[in-house]
């Protein structure tokens, strides 16, 4: 199974059933498994911070909810993860491309990496990094701690995991 | 009408369904005005008043009335073709045009000069708008509801506000009688 697949097979396996993206390259994959599983109901969103909004939703709803993102999206969902996730208390896995690390060929994506982890760390956000393949069978366990503690739970994946571009 | 009279004529019909109620003033008018479990006041989080609606109403069958404002939809403009592309016939959007930012003290918005957040909506794809004046509101809203068909409802008002004490419900207590309601 390809690593995309076996992300998506992770979600649906931990009941997310709601799903809301905002592109990437890197996570094309994933994108298009996650709107290919008839399991999932998959709402691209136009910004970050509306798609944890959705994400809301759907969890008040009874859907496990998860979104998809890129880490330059990282600084406009400040306020939403700090005044809506975390305020109300509410499980949000967040798969984030990780650009601007080993093997980007961009230099402006390097500019928000520097800044990425101390900011979830500001934010007491529980962050796991995926480097090499075999880091992505952590998530069935990520996932579960996610619904666990009722937080958003950030999965940096860099382009090393994801085999270079 | 100001934006308080405009709650106080849709409360009623704001009982039969899921209320989203957005930041600031909205949210303290309403739950000075008619508090329900039924009611997910948003004490943080600009603008995410229609998204948290539509992400709730694409998720369970009952009907949501997310409550916004015009100021809080310019901020979150990209929210209108997420709507319109992702038809949830449960969802109404209610958004209360003052033509100014109520919460923070009357400043106008674009909505209140050139701008016609109908038909922006209508632009963005959205195909059930509506728009009418504050004393036509519960009349408009329970006919949106009725149709079963996923309407965006603008009301347009006067500015202006009234003394209302802030929420001290804690939130995860909010959230927690909230999802209660959805289920119940
Ligand atoms: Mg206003």
């Amino acid at each position: 199974m390809s690593i995309s697949k076996q992300i998506v097979a992770d979600f649906i396996a931990n009941d997310v059933r709601f799903v809301t993206t905002v592109p990437c390259k890197q996570l094309g994959g994933v994108i298009d498994e996650v709107e290919a599983r008839p399991e999932i109901h998959h709402v691209p969103a136009n910004k970050e911070d509306e798609g944890m909004g959705l994400c809301a939703g759907a969890y008040m709803g009874g859907k496990r909810s998860a979104i998809i993102m890129q880490n330059t999206a990282l600084g406009v969902t400040i306020n939403t993860l700090v005044t809506l996730t975390q305020f109300y208390r509410m499980p949000l896995p967040m798969l984030i491309s990780y650009r601007g690390e080993l093997k980007e060929p961009v230099a402006c994506q390097v500019e928000m990496a520097v800044h990425t982890k101390a900011l979830l760390n500001q934010l007491n956000i529980p962050t796991y990094h995926f480097h090499r393949q075999e880091d992505g069978a952590e998530l069935d366990a990520i996932l579960k701690y996610t619904f666990m503690c009722n937080k958003p739970v950030a999965i940096l994946t860099d382009a090393t995991f994801w085999g270079g571009y | 009408m100001i934006r308080s009279e405009v709650l106080r004529e849709i409360a009623p019909v704001l009982r039969e369904a899921l209320v989203v109620c957005n930041i600031g003033l909205p949210s303290q008018e309403l739950h000075m005005i008619d508090d329900q479990p039924s009611n997910f006041y948003m004490l943080g989080t600009m603008g995410l008043a229609s998204s948290i609606g539509l992400g709730l109403a694409l998720s369970q069958p009952k009907p949501v009335v997310a409550i916004d404002g015009d100021g809080s939809v310019l901020t979150n403009f990209g929210t209108l073709p997420t709507i319109a592309n992702n038809v949830a016939d449960n969802f109404v959007l209610l958004i209360i045009d003052n033509g100014s930012y109520g919460s923070t003290g009357d400043q106008p918005t674009y909505a209140g000069k050139k701008t016609s957040l109908a038909k922006v909506a209508s632009a963005c794809g959205c195909e059930n708008v509506v728009e009418v004046q504050g004393a036509e509101a519960a009349e408009a809203l329970r006919t949106a509801l009725d149709s079963g068909k996923m309407t965006v409802l603008v009301v347009k008002c006067e500015s202006g506000n009234i003394k209302v004490p802030v929420i001290t419900m804690d939130p995860v207590v909010i959230r927690d009688r909230f999802m209660k309601a959805v289920r119940s």
